[in-house]
């Protein structure tokens, strides 16, 4: 028996924070602020480790039942927390890398007004976070998931004042609650079914129904796969995620890279019950996430604003974990999700460090030649690229690799199609990586051709009143950063297949979760080293190509976007998927609403109706006047007389003089 | 023996108030403060409802049944049920907050406000509580009449118009409601709720059919005007935006609704039952009819009506699906929405009163000069739009839930819903609040929430989370009375947990 852990603890603390640093953080020092976000965030870190220490003589599945929430009928949902081995590592990646991220905010928020207002909604994140990933009923996990959404709406729209950071936190508002109608639809379809939406009773009931194929499962997790792509930010919901870039460097960090985005793939990963009785479904997911790593990371190969680069890297590494675990390959999607929150939160807060030196500026053509002026943030940036880009034995080499690997020998008949769609990503992925990395540090500085680049002046506008010389970032900055980057060194090595001498833990650890009793397929570990060289061979031709244009030949970029000028338009443009969505439903639908529901409906029939009643019984009234006073009180008069006829004429058998059929 | 006369004393100390209001002097505040103590005596007064209710007994308490008049029938007969309840105290405290919205708002013939307020608040409580329906219907004609003159007398330029408006669509249907009535009484020989269901319930297979179906017929009418139920919603919008804020506040949803599941659910299930398949179609389209133009409207007041409209027709959609968890969601949703409605229609109330105008487009960047009132605002508007743990997200959730169970087609429609309330309210937040400051908003002198206004909202904000976290303390009450309804409406209140798992 275990005593009780006081998971409740691990959201509230954070909860606790936003409310102090929410009603008070106006009147209090920076410094305070800061103090009680960084306390607030550190208690629930420091009781994870502990629970961490102590996993191995845990019984588990543990659980704690703090009340009911929702009690109707025969149903009921409740505040429930859990913990296995899938939560405790998210609970280790949320905590962790949000306590770091909050370190370096310290830092890099430091001259802005709002101090106070985004310690507390970061606190806010992550209670709701802590939540999402502790529930143990899908309602509960929907409280943080709407929960995050709502943290991220109020930081991407930090800088409020300016019309594109509103207009980008409504749409990701907005965009995530499409996502969150068909998550909606998937809890109504479980308590039709299930009457209940705690895992441990609908996961229970499928596992003693092995007859249950298909069937009424394949729209449960279609619809959850819907909410999925909201959250995650996949094909076709993915639009909200790059403009989310308009919020402060940190925020992107922690929500939009290592945590929040990262809850679709844990939910499925959670849900791989279901998952794993539903072929299509899986096909759906496998294919969306090949689908959307491919599309970003082609957008992200000319796209000259370092964070929108590091956002369609975000979106098409995030297309990995969905292909992960689209092949049934769970524990490889939260390998992934585990290294990825590592060298992505460390590309994000170190590009926070190149912006910081430069007052502002976020545009890669202009800057150049930083490598001597910032070198921590240099060479810590340097790591997370090179784990990013798939190098060995960095950490996004051994998650990535597993993902592909899955994939190659997966029974789905698509899966070599989807194995070699991830290699070709992995190539561009390597490629405009080592694109950002030269252009960023290498070369000459092009500060000076500033003037000619600077065609929306919303994106410099982060800080722009603190124009000072180039200069390296403080260590409160720094030190997040060097503590990431050893991370993206070795995190990885945790989960080195047999095939490359490794004991692959972290899948063993994950075992009594992911395990569903029909991931039977294995491959030799001759098929896993040619797969290896395979993918490494990418990895170094998509640098070698950066190398070639970026650093050997810098016009060749120019010459190339020239004589591929439909091509490069098209990608530049993104597509143009924003402007289709607009053209093609919301435009529609305003107009519908305004001209035919408000206009001709509204306006038209029903108070044009009303308008027609009122002046025939003005008309009536005129008349009528002839006799009476034409006040309130004999109208009602009028009506009691009315009545009074209606009522004789009903006294005296109205059934028989009317027929109602 | 205060259980006895409780309800009695609940609705006529407004009115006793108002009398006292009629000889107070016009000076200073003194009417404001007297009528705000009337209110919060009221107020503590229904809070003795939920602190002696008894869970254990289905029917109704705080009973008082006295003989009145004899020939015609008619009884003194009060009591409240589970679902009423709350009700009341819902009554109670929103008229404390109209007047606290009102106290500067309404700055020419205070006392005739004030009068009709207390006047209006009676006969709001009078329909929660009566259970003799001759009784009922005096108090429902009289909630009309107040309403009507507050709306003409000191609503905005086109007040007069809204109060014609109106008046002619609630009170005609209202006339066929007294026909019905009459007809009950010339079968049943009572005008008393609880032996006209019985006797209905036990003869009303020897009444003619026809007629019983035109008389439930003209109940649903008076009462989906009030709601309003899309496409009867003609006046809200002109109402919503001429009227007080006091007066907006109180008059769609919650008399009109709670009379449906008194009357219509209670009294002639076999007829709601038939025509619930047209009810539900339209909730289901008023759900997106109301967000759909919601969506384009530039007066935050009209966005707010046809918000309304959208919010009601979901609960109309819960109560006709027959479900135990429905018609709990729908009672609970009754009692939230009105709540944060309420909140949110003296925000804007307030902002009127600092910037004059209601148009959207006029404001901008309001946020960086009022971040209490910036505050209050999101977080209104979250409770609005559903976000779980707040107060919102319950009653929506269970409504959704268990019509998905009955009628999936329209449940998913409806579910469209959270998207796009999601999309007005944040685009009226964003217009508002967020962006480069407007002229409008450059050229006023500008102040943040004030005490009188911080006291009607910040324990509003509260409640909001408290209700949303909480909510089994008051579905406990509500349950006690629907799920015995949801059995008589359906003759299996079976959710789809037996009805689908038999399909599959």
């Amino acid at each position: 028996m275990t005593s009780s852990l006081h998971l409740w603890l691990i959201p509230i603390v954070p909860f606790a924070g936003f409310l102090v640093n929410g009603l008070l953080g106006r009147r209090f020092p920076k410094a305070m602020v800061t103090a009680i976000a960084w306390i607030a965030t550190v208690i629930p870190f420091i009781q994870v480790l502990t629970i961490a220490a102590r996993f191995s003589s845990l019984a588990l599945p543990y659980s704690e039942n703090l009340g009911r929430w929702i009690v109707a009928g025969n149903f009921h949902a409740d505040f429930t927390f859990a913990l296995d081995q899938l939560t405790l590592i998210m609970l280790l990646v949320v905590t962790g890398v949000g306590f770091l991220i909050h370190i370096y905010s310290a830092g890099y928020m430091v001259h802005e007004d709002g101090y106070w207002r985004f310690f507390a909604y970061l606190n806010l994140f992550m209670f709701f976070m802590l939540t999402l990933v502790l529930a143990e009923n899908f309602l509960l996990l929907f409280v943080g998931w709407e929960g995050v959404g709502l943290s991220s709406y109020l930081l991407i729209g930090y800088y409020f004042d300016r019309d594109s950071a509103a207009s980008a936190g409504k749409k990701a508002f907005v965009v995530n609650r499409i996502g969150d109608f068909g998550f909606l639809i998937a809890l109504f379809l479980l308590i039709a079914h299930f009457g209940t939406l705690s895992f441990s009773g609908i996961f229970s009931q499928i596992t003693l129904h092995p007859e249950w194929q298909c069937g009424f499962l394949t729209p449960i997790a279609l619809f959850l796969v819907m909410g999925a792509t909201g959250k995650s930010a996949q094909i076709p919901l993915y639009v909200w995620l790059p403009d989310a870039m308009e919020g402060p460097t940190p925020v992107s960090a922690l929500i939009h890279a290592a945590t929040m985005v990262t809850a679709g793939v844990y939910m499925i990963a959670r849900s791989h019950v279901i998952f794993d009785r539903c072929p299509l479904a899986l096909t759906t997911v496998a294919v969306i996430g090949a689908a959307t790593a491919l599309f970003a990371a082609t957008i992200g190969l000319v796209q000259t604003d370092i964070k929108r680069v590091l956002a369609y890297s975000t979106v098409s590494q995030l297309g990995y974990m969905f292909l992960a675990c689209g092949v049934a390959a769970y524990s490889a999607g939260i390998f992934h999700l585990l290294t990825h929150a590592f060298f992505k939160a460390l590309l994000f807060l170190a590009a926070g460090s190149v912006i910081h030196a430069l007052s502002g500026e976020q545009d890669m053509r202009v800057m150049g030649g930083l490598r001597k002026k910032i070198p921590i943030t240099f060479w810590t940036m340097t790591m997370a690229v090179f784990a990013i880009a798939g190098i060995p034995p960095f950490a996004g080499f051994f998650s990535k690799d597993e993902i592909l690997y899955q994939a190659f020998i997966s029974p789905n008949g698509a899966g070599k199609i989807l194995w070699f769609v991830g290699l070709l990503t992995a190539a561009l992925t390597s490629f405009y990586m080592f694109r950002l990395w030269y252009l960023t540090f290498f070369g000459e500085s092009r500060a000076h051709e500033a003037a000619a680049h600077t065609p929306e002046p919303s994106h410099h506008a982060e800080k722009e009143e603190h124009k000072h010389p180039v200069h390296e970032s403080p260590w409160v900055m720094l030190l997040p950063l060097v503590i990431l980057a050893i991370l993206s060194v070795i995190g990885g090595w945790v989960g080195v297949p047999a095939a490359l001498g490794g004991h692959a833990e972290f899948f063993h650890f994950l075992a009594p979760v992911t395990q569903n009793g029909t991931e039977a397929a294995e491959g030799s570990k001759s098929l896993d080293l040619l797969l290896t060289i395979a993918s490494v061979a990418a990895a170094v031709i998509g640098w070698f190509v950066a190398h070639l244009m970026y650093f050997m030949k810098p016009e060749l970029p120019k010459q190339l976007a020239a004589n591929l000028r439909g091509l490069y338009t098209l990608l530049l443009n993104k597509y143009w998927v924003d402007e289709l969505y607009s053209a093609v439903i919301v435009t529609p639908l305003l107009l519908v609403s305004r001209y035919v529901l408000k206009g001709l409906l509204d306006t038209g029939v029903i108070t044009g109706g009303s308008l027609a009643m009122a002046y025939t019984t003005q008309g009536v009234g005129s008349l009528l006047q002839r006799w009476q006073s034409g006040n309130i009180r004999s109208y009602a008069g009028w009506l009691a007389i009315g009545a009074a006829a209606l009522l004789l004429l009903t006294y005296f058998g109205f059934g028989a003089h009317f027929s109602f059929r | 023996m205060l259980n006895d006369s409780i309800l009695s004393l609940i609705t006529f100390v407004p009115t006793a108030g108002a009398f006292v209001v009629a000889f107070l002097p016009r000076r200073g505040k003194v009417i404001q403060w007297f009528t705000l103590l009337v209110t919060l005596t009221t107020f503590v007064l229904t809070l003795h409802l939920p602190a002696h209710f008894n869970y254990g007994q289905t029917g109704f308490q705080f009973e008082q049944d006295r003989a009145w008049i004899t020939s015609p029938n008619i009884r003194y007969h009060l009591g409240v049920d589970g679902i009423s309840t709350w009700l009341v105290v819902l009554v109670g405290f929103l008229s404390i907050l109209g007047v606290l919205a009102s106290w500067n708002a309404i700055s020419t013939r205070t006392k005739e406000f004030y009068f009709l307020f207390l006047i209006q608040q009676t006969a709001m409580l009078g329909v929660f509580v009566s259970l003799d329906m001759f009784l009922y219907y005096g108090f429902w004609e009289l909630s009309l009449v107040p309403m009507a003159i507050l709306i003409a007398m000191f609503g905005r330029n086109r007040g007069p118009q809204a109060a014609i408006k109106f008046f002619l669509y609630t009170f005609i249907p209202s006339a066929l409601l007294l026909v019905a009535l009459l007809w009950l009484y010339s079968k049943t020989g009572t005008f008393d709720f609880v032996e006209t269901q019985k006797f209905l319930s036990q003869y009303g297979a020897l009444l003619s059919p026809q007629a019983l179906w035109w008389v439930s017929l003209a109940f649903l009418a008076a009462f989906a005007v009030k709601v309003p139920v899309f496409p009867l919603h003609g006046w809200l919008a002109d109402v919503f935006s001429e009227a007080p804020t006091a007066m907006a506040m109180v008059v769609a949803g919650k008399l009109g609704l709670y009379s449906i599941i008194r009357f219509n659910l209670g009294l002639f299930p076999e007829q709601s039952r038939q025509i619930a398949p047209l009810m539900i179609a339209l909730a289901a389209i008023g759900v997106l009819y109301g967000a759909l133009v919601a969506l384009v409207q530039d007066d935050m007041k009209r966005l707010i009506a046809f918000s309304t409209v959208g919010h009601l027709s979901l609960i109309l959609l819960g109560i006709f699906c027959f479900t135990v968890v429905g018609l709990n969601g729908a009672v609970y949703h009754v009692i939230n929405h009105e709540f944060s409605g309420a909140a949110f229609l003296i925000l804007l109330g307030i902002l009127y009163e600092r910037y004059g105008t209601y148009e959207m487009s006029k404001y901008g960047g309001l946020a960086a000069k009022l971040p209490r009132m910036a505050t209050l605002y999101i977080i209104t508007t979250l409770s609005l739009i559903g976000l779980p743990i707040l107060n919102g997200f319950v009653g929506e959730f269970l409504i959704l839930s268990s019509s998905f169970g009955v009628h999936p087609g329209w449940a998913i429609a409806a579910t469209v819903t959270v998207i796009l309330n999601a999309g007005y309210m944040l685009l009226l937040i964003q217009k508002v609040f967020f962006g480069p400051e407007s002229h409008l908003v450059a050229s006023h002198p500008h102040s943040d929430i004030v005490a009188r206004e911080g006291f009607a909202l910040v324990p509003a904000a509260v409640l909001m989370l408290v209700l949303g976290v909480a909510s089994p303390y008051w579905i406990r009450t509500i349950d006690t009375a629907v799920s015995r309804l949801a059995q008589n409406v359906a003759h299996v209140t079976s959710t789809l947990t037996t009805t689908i798992a038999e399909k599959r």
